[in-house]
């Protein structure tokens, strides 16, 4: 996973950088942990958020959890075929799985948040 | 599995013959016009009387319920209900009583409803009461607009509502549907609120602090003066969310704790039926400063001794429901109040604490037991352990029904990983609860021994194992009528 340049936040979700754009969704340890998911709440294009904001909610059949925003920005696009297959979360998080497309307004953000190591170790902790 | 009531239908069957009209009958077409008719009949079930009453008996006899089985479902409360407490609801004069009587012609009503607020005043430490909400929920959204409009009241606009992050999806859910912004308080490394984190969260926009104490690990929030405390010197109320009443009455008392209003669970607590044998009842009751704010109408008894309905209550949040609440639930819980007497109440409290203490000790071994104080009226245990042999919580919760008992409450609260949450209540005797243990400990040997056994579970329940995310991925609620050969 490391030749993607996934960075985390401590809520759980990932970002990635693909074309300039902040690409984001919850990492592999969080959906093993909320068991199968069975639905995903995404926002409209357009809308903005800045860094720890609520831009979603994903359910499973044990828990409903808020989704948050690891950086600020607004979104380009968002993975509307997620919404009919839930199951990508848990099946390929990194790609079909990914939620939403942000234009980053403070790039900087991404300095602030977690590699995969220190996620790693964040998790594994627990 | 019986069919639906769908299939066994025979066109043309009917239940009752209904006599010609003794009066003109009149076009329906005429009557309404063609927008308001449906192009075809519905496609409702033909059957007789008699195999209706045998269906539906025979569904009824595969359910699970407290009459027929154990029911340790944690913050459910799923405790006998007397069955004296049906007699008494059932009395001509209160079963035959019509809403709109006047208050003159049901004083005998009035009075048990005024009474019975008088017991969860009493109880609570919080004596002004109101009976309307019908359910839990219902009452929670009553306390948190009752809160809301004393902060109006008082020039205040404060937009937040902090809740615990072990408390009862519930207690989020109200405040968000009470217009509220939810913020998250962490727990402590003892499963407690951790005060520190509270303190950092409260400011002057926060409205209200919602707990539940015993909290849903079935802890007793040691530090609720301190909390209490806190929360008033910023200005917020305190609510207390009655579903884990059981664990305290007679013995401590919200009020005291400095709570400004709880919501009591009368199918809980009191007694009343529970769990699809509904309806439910959720009393609020609160502190003098949130008592302008009650719903109306107010049941107030005069100088003479008779009862009256008062809606002269210029600041009250108005109704949370038609006429008075459920009757009925309210005088079962009444019976149940006064066959147990204060001392009686007090001795359900010690017994149903005593109760999960005894299972927490007895499990404690096989299955891990996350907080290690003692708990009140319920415990969390986690089957990580079993989950590290290849067996998840929920086959744990699956193969209990072919014992014959009611799963407890699973992956709750949320902060527990394979959390099974376990409530006996005071109503199930020892030999009961000895059961139970050897049963969970069986499985516990299933799971080393034979994981599939238990994986595949249930065997003996009239449907097996249910695919539970394909039925909320793709919920199929809706019956259609299968597609004939023409």
């Amino acid at each position: 996973m490391n030749d993607m340049n996934l960075k985390f936040s401590k809520s759980h979700e990932y970002v990635r950088i693909e074309n300039r754009l902040a690409v984001i969704g919850i990492s592999q340890h969080a959906a093993d942990q909320m068991g199968d998911v069975v639905y995903v709440e995404l926002p409209q294009i357009g809308k903005a958020y800045s860094k720890d904001e609520e831009f979603g909610v994903v359910e499973s059949v044990k828990a409903v959890s808020s989704l948050y925003s690891p950086v600020s920005g607004t979104v380009s696009a968002v993975n509307a075929e997620l919404l009919e297959h839930p199951e990508w979360v848990n099946s390929d998080p990194y790609g079909k799985g990914w939620m939403l497309k942000l234009e980053m307004t403070s790039p900087t953000e991404l300095d602030q948040i977690l590699s995969q190591e220190q996620y790693d170790a964040e998790v594994s902790s627990h | 599995m019986p069919t639906l009531i769908f299939d066994q239908s025979i066109p043309g069957r009917r239940g009752v013959t209904i006599p010609a009209s003794g009066v003109p009958e009149r076009d329906l077409l005429e009557l309404l016009g063609p927008e308001l008719l449906r192009q075809s009949p519905p496609e409702l079930p033909e059957q007789s009387e008699l195999e209706v009453v045998r269906h539906y008996t025979r569904l009824s006899q595969l359910n699970h319920s407290i009459d027929t089985g154990f029911y340790p479902l944690g913050s459910c409360t799923m405790k006998y209900n007397p069955k004296v407490n049906e007699a008494v609801a059932r009395l001509p004069g209160f079963a035959d009583l019509h809403p709109y009587q006047p208050a003159e012609q049901v004083q005998g009503a009035l009075a048990l409803m005024y009474d019975l607020q008088s017991w969860l005043g009493a109880l609570t430490g919080l004596p002004h009461v109101c009976l309307q909400p019908a359910a839990g929920a219902h009452g929670e959204l009553t306390g948190i607009l009752m809160i809301k409009h004393y902060h109006r009241h008082h020039g205040n606009r404060r937009t937040k509502v902090l809740v615990p992050d072990s408390a009862h999806g519930t207690n989020p859910a109200t405040a968000a549907m009470a217009g509220f912004e939810v913020v998250t308080v962490q727990s402590n490394e003892r499963g407690l609120v951790s005060v520190a984190d509270l303190k950092a969260h409260l400011d002057d926009q926060v409205a209200a602090f919602m707990l539940t104490n015993p909290n849903t690990l079935g802890l007793f929030e040691e530090d609720i003066l301190a909390i209490s405390q806190a929360v008033h010197e910023a200005g917020a109320l305190l609510y207390y969310d009655g579903a884990n009443f059981n664990a305290i009455l007679g013995a401590v008392r919200p009020g005291d704790m400095g709570f400004d209003v709880v919501h009591q669970n009368l199918h809980k607590t009191f007694s009343t039926p529970h769990g699809g044998g509904g309806p439910g009842s959720g009393p609020v009751a609160v502190s003098e400063r949130l008592a302008p704010f009650l719903p109306v109408p107010a049941i107030v008894r005069r100088p003479d001794g008779s009862y009256a309905l008062d809606f002269e209550r210029p600041l009250a949040i108005g109704r949370m429901k038609a006429f008075f609440g459920n009757f009925g639930v309210l005088a079962r819980a009444y019976a149940y109040i006064y066959a147990h007497g204060h001392e009686g109440l007090r001795q359900v409290s010690r017994d149903a604490v005593l109760s999960a203490n005894y299972l927490k000790a007895r499990l404690g071994d096989a299955y891990e037991v996350p907080f290690a104080q003692s708990c009140m009226h319920e415990f969390v245990m986690t089957s990580d352990r079993q989950k590290a042999q290849g067996v998840n919580t929920l086959s744990i919760a699956k193969r209990l029904i072919d014992f014959g008992i009611h799963p407890p409450t699973i992956y709750f609260p949320l902060i527990v990983h394979e959390a099974m949450m376990v409530e006996p209540t005071e109503t199930e005797s020892k030999e009961e609860l000895d059961r139970f243990v050897e049963v969970m400990l069986q499985i516990a040997d299933e799971v080393r021994d034979t994981p599939d056994l238990v994986n595949s579970a249930p065997h003996t329940a009239p449907i097996g194992r249910v695919d539970e995310v394909l039925a909320a991925r793709k919920p199929n609620v809706r019956w259609r009528k299968p597609q004939t050969a023409r």
